[in-house]
């Protein structure tokens, strides 16, 4: 088996996709966002309670697809819990680049996230990767700006 | 050639005369299993484009000098080949496009402009590629026409005892697909057609996944249109046929408008030329028309039969090898089908188990293959498939065979 494959699909990714952590929906007040890829039929529905300073103080996704997306989504949610706005901005910006670009090493503060950097190495599953991570960034816009809701919006990876 | 095991016919000879199967992919050896979405092209069919652009290349149907008559010449030779591989009345029968996209976008369009209005119907089946639906749904909007579904039975096939209650004589056109791409099934296309016509509609088959795998002949079927691509049967992409009956080709106005379509123009006006040239506006692909002339030499010379009974052979064997494999389930018929398998796993999402396999060197395709609303219906998000053709071994099944087990225990 090519070493790229098997480091991209760790245990902890398996682990994080077939039981993935804060699965479900938020009661009372949250941003939704719902995110596809129309290519290969994932989604992700995404709820996060941002609080009066734009601080994540919740967030939960439900959704179907392969397991770098459901483990991307996993982990983003233990990652992003609790962090403030600047905070939750960088962390989406060191995973963008990451997966990305991948020109350098994964910063530390990205923690477990760092062990999807592999997927650069398969360039037609980085969308997989950011589908999560595209619906945060549409909920952060929509938590500053009012709902967007128009399709065009939809954060699409394809 | 032929197997003693089975006492069919084996084309494994022809493997060689395509270059780009002798290669290794992530350090194994090719097996390509993605046919239905465009097979490979042999050594012929690569030469008549490298011979055609090192000696004849010119514009068709408009220069005065040699190089020009030679290009015209072998183009419409071309059009000559498709019309005898179709049995088509006749070579003005068709009409050259970059595909079936293109081919039906051309009847939804010219056809379907001209002849539906608010209150006809659209009669489609339920398990249409994208490429036959959404041109029809476009068609719908602009014309004020509705649509309608075959539906299917729990088996994957369409369910005929819904025929008479769907076909009534608001039907103006019917039309589906010869082979299903997802599921494998093979409509009666000839049944089709005729109950089609007993109500005064007008027939479209969709021959992408039957005209370079078994005899497809357009007076047996009887249809008034019909639509292929050539780079799914050994031909280069961007080159495809559209079919159409004399009497209804010529009675249908054109489409796109330009040069080559043209009698004679005016600045305010213009009048057209006959089919099928009204229908070819612009430069036509002449190197891909050529391309599919050589592929139709190509797969004539195996027989579309030998081709079918091989393709369905593997299908065949690869379907109930891979629904007895622990995790998997196979979708679609049994029996009679296209050289396709479609599959899911109980727990791994097919792109997933599509890059496994692609680690092994193993070429299938994963995803919701244009059928985004059939997929939805039977609950998967998508499937992955296994597609065969005629340089494909029983060899190559085996080795798909072992690779999905691997992935069942790689990621259980």
């Amino acid at each position: 088996m090519n070493a790229d494959f098997e480091e991209l699909y760790q245990q902890v990714i398996l682990d994080h996709s077939k039981r993935p952590r804060n699965f479900g929906t938020l009661e009372g007040p949250a941003v939704h966002v719902d995110g596809d890829n129309p290519s290969c039929g994932d989604e992700i529905h995404l709820h996060v309670r941002f609080g009066t300073e734009g601080q994540v103080e919740d967030l939960r996704f439900t959704g179907v697809g392969c397991a770098i997306s459901q483990a991307s989504a996993s982990l983003m949610t233990l990652k992003l819990k609790g962090k403030s706005k600047q905070e939750a901005r960088e962390l989406l910006e060191a995973f963008t680049d990451v997966v990305t670009l991948g020109e350098h090493e994964a910063p530390k503060m990205l923690g477990d996230l760092r062990l999807l950097s592999g997927v650069r190495k398969f360039p037609q599953r980085v969308k997989c990767a950011m589908l999560a991570w595209r619906a945060f960034e549409q909920a952060m816009q929509e938590a500053s700006t009012g709902p967007v809701s128009t399709e065009k919006s939809a954060p699409h990876c394809s | 050639m032929s197997d003693p095991k089975s006492h069919r016919p084996s084309l494994e000879s022809y493997r060689s005369e395509f270059p780009i199967l002798h290669q290794t992919v992530n350090g194994a050896p090719l097996v390509y299993f993605d046919n239905a979405a465009t097979t490979q092209k042999p050594r012929a069919v690569i030469d008549a484009l490298v011979h055609y652009y090192e000696h004849d290349n010119a514009n068709v149907h408009r220069g005065i000098h040699l190089l020009s008559n030679r290009a015209t010449d072998a183009f419409e030779a071309a059009r000559a080949k498709v019309a005898g591989y179709l049995n088509a009345a006749a070579p003005s029968e068709i009409v050259f496009t970059r595909g079936t996209t293109e081919a039906i976008n051309l009847v939804a369009n010219a056809w379907g402009n001209a002849n539906l209005k608010p209150g006809d119907v659209i009669l489609l089946t339920e398990m249409e590629h994208h490429s036959n639906l959404v041109p029809w749904q476009q068609a719908a909007q602009r014309t004020g026409a509705q649509l309608r579904f075959i539906p299917l039975t729990d088996s994957g096939t369409l369910d005929l005892s819904q025929l008479d209650r769907l076909l009534t004589p608001e039907v103006k056109l019917l039309s589906f697909t010869h082979i299903s791409n997802f599921l494998g099934t093979i409509n009666p296309a000839s049944l089709l057609c005729a109950r089609a016509r007993a109500v005064g509609a007008t027939s479209v088959v969709d021959a992408a996944q039957s005209a370079g795998h078994m005899q497809v002949d357009v007076q047996a079927i009887g249809c008034d249109f019909l639509a292929f691509s050539g780079h799914k049967m050994c031909a280069p992409t961007g080159i495809g046929v559209l079919y159409g009956r004399a009497s209804i080709l010529e009675q249908t106005p054109p489409w796109q408008g330009g040069g080559e379509m043209i009698l004679s123009v005016r600045y305010e006006s213009s009048t057209y030329k006959q089919a099928p040239s009204r229908f070819e506006a612009g430069t036509p692909n002449i190197a891909g028309a050529i391309g599919l002339g050589a592929a139709i030499d190509y797969i004539e010379a195996i027989g579309r039969d030998a081709l079918q009974e091989h393709d369905q052979a593997l299908a065949l064997d690869a379907y109930a090898r891979i629904g007895a494999l622990p995790g998997y389930r196979v979708v679609g018929p049994t029996g009679d089908r296209g050289g396709l398998v479609s599959f899911v796993h109980e727990s791994v999402h097919p792109h997933d188990l599509t890059s496994y396999c692609d680690q092994k060197g193993l070429a299938l395709r994963g995803g919701h293959h244009c059928n985004q609303p059939l997929m939805r219906k039977l609950g998967f998000p998508s499937t992955s498939r296994a597609s065969f053709y005629l340089y494909n071994t029983t060899a190559e099944v085996d080795r798909m065979i072992e690779i999905l087990a691997e992935a069942h225990r790689f990621f259980s």
